[in-house]
């Protein structure tokens, strides 16, 4: 009987252990955040880093989102149409398709993607630094490694995010374009007359940009984090990386849900 | 030269995002610079809105020349009150000029239309409409149906 009441104890201080170490963590990631997000300091990184990464963050990504922005208009187009066409409706395909991919699509798949594209890399980068001992040289050397490797990262986030979000929408609505107008024979003036009647500028395309934004800074966010906080081995990497795209994916999933709530919805 | 080479292709995909927001606003919101001018603003007095929202046209002969700013309720008469915003190149809307609620469609969304008159006075700023039409609410046609059916 006192067995079973130590076992029960025992399983309700875990609970309050991991309650608490979660807590802690996310303390620890915000503290992480806020000290890498100003430029300056010993050793800092400069404009030459912030490109780099730019590149290897933003211009790398370029062929896959497009490829997926083209494909997913294109299905959207698909998809629309044979749903509108039931209702004689085919005229609002350019205005569904735009829509959809403005302000939810995406922001959406555009942050997934970069999770699993960018996000990956970025962990694996990092805890590799980790755990060739890299990140203790720059301390030793006393250079901040937060400053110096993290900060140019999470900029070119931030600056990639939204770049990518618009051409991949941007891209979505031309293949829709090109598999209603030219496949499917939807009028084009009505296609992109109607879109241009039900997209408004501000309502659509700067919110879902705020949107991209917001996903760009979280996953970057994450991925930085994870890898400056892995262990050190190899298994430790992979642990990390695998967490970076589960966890980033997650988040933007949920932070869709509050954003859109706020943005579009009334709630 | 790897370097440069990176750099011109930061540069690009920079530029590839700026021109994405200029095509976006452009091509895909229709933003018009010729659609900001100046406007002038009338009112006009409602039965029943049945739906007319703010942002909706305002049109004349099918062409949008104008949009709903303010739609609200006048709590001394309690009639709706509608503001609208014309072009400025509209400016000989005759005073005798009626607006109806319209529908776009068989679904469509709510408008205004505006027909003229024949007086030789214009509207101006802060103007009022007089000649109205309410919308057409399905139940009231329906109710009045049933009671025309009634009475027979």
């Amino acid at each position: 009987m006192l067995k079973l009441i130590d076992k029960i104890l025992d399983s309700i201080q875990l609970l309050g252990q991991m309650g608490l170490a979660r807590l802690q963590a996310l303390g620890h990631a915000g503290v992480f955040l806020l000290s890498s997000i100003p430029w300056g300091g010993p050793g800092s990184a400069g404009f030459g880093d912030l490109i780099k990464q730019i590149y290897s963050i933003g211009v790398r990504s370029l062929s896959i989102v497009i490829v997926a922005g083209f494909f997913i208009g294109m299905v959207l187009g698909l998809q629309g149409y044979t749903i509108l066409s039931d209702f004689g409706s085919e005229a609002a395909l350019g205005s569904m398709v735009s829509l959809t991919l403005l302000r939810e699509l995406g922001p959406v798949v555009t942050a997934l993607l970069f999770a699993g594209r960018a996000g990956s890399a970025l962990t694996a980068e990092i805890g590799l630094m980790k755990a060739t001992e890299q990140i203790s040289a720059m301390e030793m050397m006393g250079v901040d490694p937060l400053k110096r490797i993290i900060t140019p990262r999470l900029w070119a986030g931030f600056i990639s995010m939204p770049i990518l979000a618009l051409l991949f929408s941007l891209v979505g609505i031309w293949g829709g374009a090109y598999v209603g107008i030219n496949l499917l024979g939807v009028d084009e003036g009505a296609y992109w007359g109607n879109m241009q009647a039900s997209v408004e500028f501000y309502d659509d395309v700067i919110k879902g940009l705020v949107k991209s934004l917001v996903f760009g800074f979280v996953v970057t966010w994450i991925a930085v984090y994870q890898g400056f906080n892995s262990t050190p081995t190899s298994e430790g990497i992979s642990k990390a990386t695998t967490q970076t795209v589960v966890v980033a994916s997650l988040a933007v999933l949920g932070l869709d849900f509050i954003l859109t709530a706020i943005m579009f919805g009334s709630i | 030269m790897r370097t440069r080479l990176m750099e011109l292709a930061v540069g690009a995909f920079m530029v590839m995002g700026i021109m994405g927001l200029i095509l976006m606003a452009l091509r895909v919101s229709g933003i018009s610079t010729a659609d900001s001018g100046d406007k002038y603003t009338v009112k006009a007095y409602f039965e029943n809105l049945g739906g007319l929202t703010e942002r909706a046209k305002v049109s004349m002969s099918g062409v949008t020349i104008g949009r709903v700013t303010n739609v609200y309720l006048d709590t001394e008469d309690y009639i709706a009150v509608v503001e609208m915003e014309i072009n400025k190149s509209m400016s000989t809307l005759t005073t005798d000029t009626s607006a109806a609620i319209l529908t776009a469609g068989l679904l469509g969304e709510k408008y205004i239309g505006l027909t003229v008159g024949a007086d030789d006075e214009y509207l101006e700023e802060g103007g009022v409409i007089e000649d109205t039409q309410s919308a057409l609410v399905l139940e009231e046609l329906i109710g009045q149906f049933l009671f025309s059916k009634a009475e027979e």
